[in-house]
């Protein structure tokens, strides 16, 4: 008994080291940069016409939406990994926001199939 | 010949329940309102969900009494319709949800992963809290007039066309839904998190796998409902118009977003349920698990595959041909988990010494009831039969199938198989028997001959029919009848046996698994110390060998 | 080992066992109650990205289906106010990063600084945020309550936003589309501010138990995952910004 005791204790230095990396406020400081950057760049492009892709016959892509959301995830990416701390966290936290992103994406994607495809008719 | 039962009592003349256990540790009301421990946690849950299976029962009751004749004589056409709602809205958020993971989940999960409670034990009370207070708005609804939508709230009706209490539902199954994701919330960190040394995930029983799934389509899919709801009920309250056409909104938004978590939602009903045949249908042939990690990962994928098909209940409301091919398809892929567990059950059954206890018998039930509902389930998930099958009984047979004929016979077979732990005392065996059969017998005549009605082309949630349904329908009801007896029974034998019931003892089927192994009831701290694990799941060796081991003593 | 009655007296003798006091008797370890209540959070933060994607959807078909109107609404928001309030919610997750760190460290003085910080920032939002409600209930913008279609019908009627956009009348039936915007703006802005007015009545429990010394002592636990909250309701609003103001400003 007493030595799971023990056995418990190694284990919990071992993951203590892991699990409590302290993030230095140095690379808060230059995340919080590059957030205020990115925020007054999606700002500036906004003001500018980025044009259009046309892919095929009535579709067409808009750059400055996909520009801006590009932007929106990357500052989140980084709030992500570095204020939230997922960088430096268990593989296990690491699935668990990617899972919670994958289902979000299933939900408007797959509510997108039918929206984008209803103007193409019946067969 | 061979014993008729594996059931290993404690010489009942000097057996006693054990003094010192969860129930009597404290005295008191608030020790009780106020608890933190998962077992009574699982209790209050157990006498809550109970009472709300019967209201819901009752409605069901009224039912099938109005459809004996094919006018609406017992009840108006809009009475009607609420019945059918209340006893739709009530079955499935207040009853089958919660069922297994919230009463036998609570109680059970913590025991079998090692750990002295769940990770969150106060989120647990909370979540109990939210139940009840969902239960009270419910109740209200009902005093107030009720709801006419159908338990699937369709816009523009529920938005736009009726006058009836649909605010207050719709708030009440939003608090009902936080209480299901705390509940998963739990699961999921308890099961991570806190498994006793030795119990890595493959030796988990298989009751905390399928309840892991469903805790994962808890906590991912239930908020969708929530926002859904706060949608409907600013619709009706502020007429912004998202679910208008007149406004430019979209009735068929509305549907993409109930029928996200309402598609998994029925996973998160039945999964729990699986689980509970897994540990009976191990127990009572005395033999692992057949494929236990096809069945462990199968769980996971119905999870999974649960989130892709959710269109297939919107497959004639106006959705493109191109979407519905897709869910169709992606439909046909989410039953091929399921079957692999109603395979592998089987294979654990052959060459298994079966017995035909209760929770063997109500195993047996599910096996058979949920093949058939499953089965009908692909029918509809094809989108050529659905078109004509859709919104007929057939839908409503498919779904009881399933519901009652495979997840409630689930959670009595679970109630009755832990009920010797949950109490420390035996529930009796004959009338439960008996009680098993009635409720096979009396399903099998409600529900069957729904699905002949469907074809033929009686529609779902109608007060008045064709006179041609009559036969079929009074057959129903009387079927409704035998029922409602075999589901009275247990209220009462599982009472008396509270006090009458003949002391259990540790391990009253020789099971194996943590929870087995310690007194009935459990000391509130569960194990006096936690165990370190080092046998696979389902060993009934390492049992047998436990057995020699043990020091001969009294429950 | 299982056999309950025969390890009864080891029971007593392991009871004892130290723990520091924040550490809950369900749990082993302190390491494993802080993995725990880590874990925990993120799940209830999934339940959030869902929670939040429900309207995420409603917006995104809006939006495809009625782009005029969500463009000339989008140019009634200033874009002053939001580019701040951006900035604001960015430098109040870096204060509550700072925060955590310093709950890390020990700091005690910094603690407060930082989560009181984080509070005025947090209250320095939700003014602006109300300075923008006020100014749309004032020029009727508000569907259900207080509409008005004439800024659409009619731009020129509204020379503020029109001198710098020169925006085109709409059609009637695109313009009243401008009310679909407008209800999204408020429910998904109004939902993010029931957060964060979540998070700041959550942050004055806080500081008020960080000068007591509650979370320097080693129990960060509540001051991370209360982090974790807040960085969630800003990354939220990182999202809302360019889908609500920045639409299209050319």
């Amino acid at each position: 008994m007493s030595e799971h005791n023990q056995h418990a204790q190694h284990k919990e230095q071992g993951e203590h080291d892991q699990e409590h990396h302290i993030v230095s406020p140095v690379i808060y400081g230059s995340i919080l940069l590059a957030l205020l950057i990115f925020t007054g760049l999606t700002v500036w492009m906004s003001f500018i016409d980025l044009g259009e892709w046309h892919i095929a016959a009535g579709l067409t892509l808009f750059w400055n939406p996909v520009v801006a959301l590009a932007i929106a995830c990357t500052k989140m990416t980084l709030v992500v990994l570095f204020f939230m701390h997922v960088k430096y966290t268990t593989k296990l936290t690491k699935l668990t926001v990617a899972s919670g992103f994958f289902v979000f994406i299933v939900l408007i994607g797959m509510t997108m199939t039918d929206y984008f495809t209803r103007a193409w008719g019946r067969w | 010949m061979s014993a008729a039962t594996i059931v290993s009592l404690p010489d009942q003349s000097t057996a006693r329940v054990p003094k010192m256990n969860f129930l009597t540790r404290e005295n008191g009301l608030l020790s009780w309102l106020l608890t933190g421990d998962h077992k009574r946690i699982a209790t209050l849950y157990l006498i809550s969900i109970t009472f709300f299976f019967f209201i819901g029962g009752s409605l069901a009751g009224l039912i099938r009494l109005e459809l004996l004749t094919p006018q609406t004589s017992l009840m108006a056409a809009d009475t009607y319709n609420k019945v059918f709602t209340m006893h739709g809205v009530i079955m499935v958020f207040l009853f089958l949800v919660p069922s297994v993971p919230a009463t036998i989940g609570n109680f059970v999960i913590p025991l079998m992963v090692g750990a002295r409670d769940l990770a969150l034990p106060k989120i647990n009370l909370l979540s109990w809290y939210l139940y009840v207070i969902a239960g009270c708005m419910v109740i209200y609804t009902m005093a107030a007039g009720g709801v006419d939508t159908g338990w699937t709230f369709t816009s523009p009706l529920s938005t736009h066309y009726l006058n009836t209490h649909v605010i207050s539902t719709g708030l009440a199954i939003f608090v009902a839904g936080f209480s299901s994701i705390f509940t998963g919330l739990n699961f999921i960190v308890t099961i991570h998190k806190m498994r006793a040394p030795g119990m890595t995930w493959l030796r988990l029983p298989l009751f905390v796998w399928s309840n892991y799934a469903a805790s994962i389509l808890m906590v991912l899919g239930t908020p969708v409902l929530a926002i859904t709801l706060v949608l409907v009920v600013l619709e009706r309250t502020v007429h912004i118009g998202v679910f208008d056409p007149a406004y430019g909104g979209d009735p068929i938004l509305f549907q993409h977003l109930f029928w996200f978590y309402s598609h998994p939602a029925v996973y998160i009903m039945i999964l729990p349920g699986m689980g509970v045949i897994s540990e009976v249908v191990s127990t009572f042939s005395r033999k692992r698990v057949f494929g236990y990690t096809a069945v462990a990962f199968s769980s996971v994928a119905i999870a999974v595959f649960g989130f892709f098909v959710w269109a297939h209940h919107m497959f004639i409301m106006g959705i493109s041909n191109y979407a519905a091919l897709v869910f169709s398809l992606l439909t046909m892929l989410v039953a091929v988990p399921s079957a692999i567990k109603i395979f592998n059950w089987a294979f654990t059954l052959y060459k298994g010494s079966i017995t035909f206890e209760t929770p063997m018998l109500y195993a047996f039930g599910f096996m058979g009831l949920f093949t058939i509902g499953g089965m009908t389930g692909v029918f509809l998930g094809s989108t050529g039969t659905d078109i004509h099958l859709t919104e007929t009984y057939f839908i409503v047979a498919h779904f009881h199938f399933v519901m009652v004929g495979g997840m409630l016979m689930a959670f009595l077979s679970g109630i009755h198989f832990w009920w010797p732990k949950w109490t420390g005392r035996m529930y009796p065996e004959k009338i439960s028997q008996f009680a098993a059969v009635v409720t096979f017998i009396g399903f099998n005549f409600t529900f069957f001959p729904q699905f002949i009605l469907g074809t033929l082309g009686m529609p779902r949630r109608y007060a008045a029919y064709p006179p041609e349904f009559q036969a079929l329908n009074v057959f129903s009801t009387a079927g409704a009848t035998i029922l409602g007896i075999g589901y009275l029974l247990p209220i009462l034998y599982l009472t008396w046996s509270l006090k009458y019931g003949a002391v259990a003892g540790n391990n009253p089927w020789q099971a194996t698994g943590l929870e087995w192994q310690i007194q009935s009831p459990p000391l509130t701290e569960n194990f006096p110390v936690i165990p370190i694990v080092d046998h696979e799941a389902y060993d009934y060796e390492w049992l047998e060998r436990q057995q020699e081991k043990e020091v001969a003593s009294v429950g | 080992m299982s056999d309950s009655t025969a390890t009864a007296s080891g029971a007593v003798a392991e009871a004892h066992h130290e723990h520091p006091p924040y550490q809950r008797h369900h749990f082993e370890s302190v390491d494993q109650q802080f993995d725990a209540t880590n874990f925990a959070m993120w799940l209830f933060l999934l339940t959030e990205i869902m929670f939040f994607g429900g309207l995420f959807t409603a917006y995104l078909i809006m939006r495809n289906w009625y782009y005029p109107a969500f463009v000339e609404a989008s140019h009634q928001l200033n874009i002053g106010w939001g580019t701040a309030n951006t900035g604001v919610l960015i430098v109040s997750s870096f204060t509550m990063a700072m925060g955590v760190w310093s709950a890390e460290m020990r700091k005690k003085g910094m603690l407060i600084l930082f989560l009181s910080l984080t509070w005025i920032l947090g209250m320095a939002f939700l003014g602006i945020k109300s300075i923008e409600y006020h100014e749309k209930w004032v020029k009727h913008h508000v569907p259900g309550l207080h509409w008005s279609d004439s800024s659409f019908l009619n731009p020129a009627s509204d020379p503020e936003v029109y001198k710098e956009y020169h925006d085109k009348p709409l059609a009637p039936d695109m313009a009243e589309k401008t009310g679909m915007y407008f209800f999204l703006y408020f429910a998904m802005t109004g939902m993010h501010a029931l957060h964060m007015i979540i998070g700041i009545s959550l942050l004055t429990f806080m500081i008020f138990r960080a000068r007591q010394g509650a979370y320097t002592t080693g129990h960060v636990t509540y001051v991370e995952n209360f982090g974790l909250y807040w960085h969630f309701v800003d990354i939220v609003w990182i999202f809302l910004f360019p889908l609500l103001y920045l639409i299209s400003r050319y």
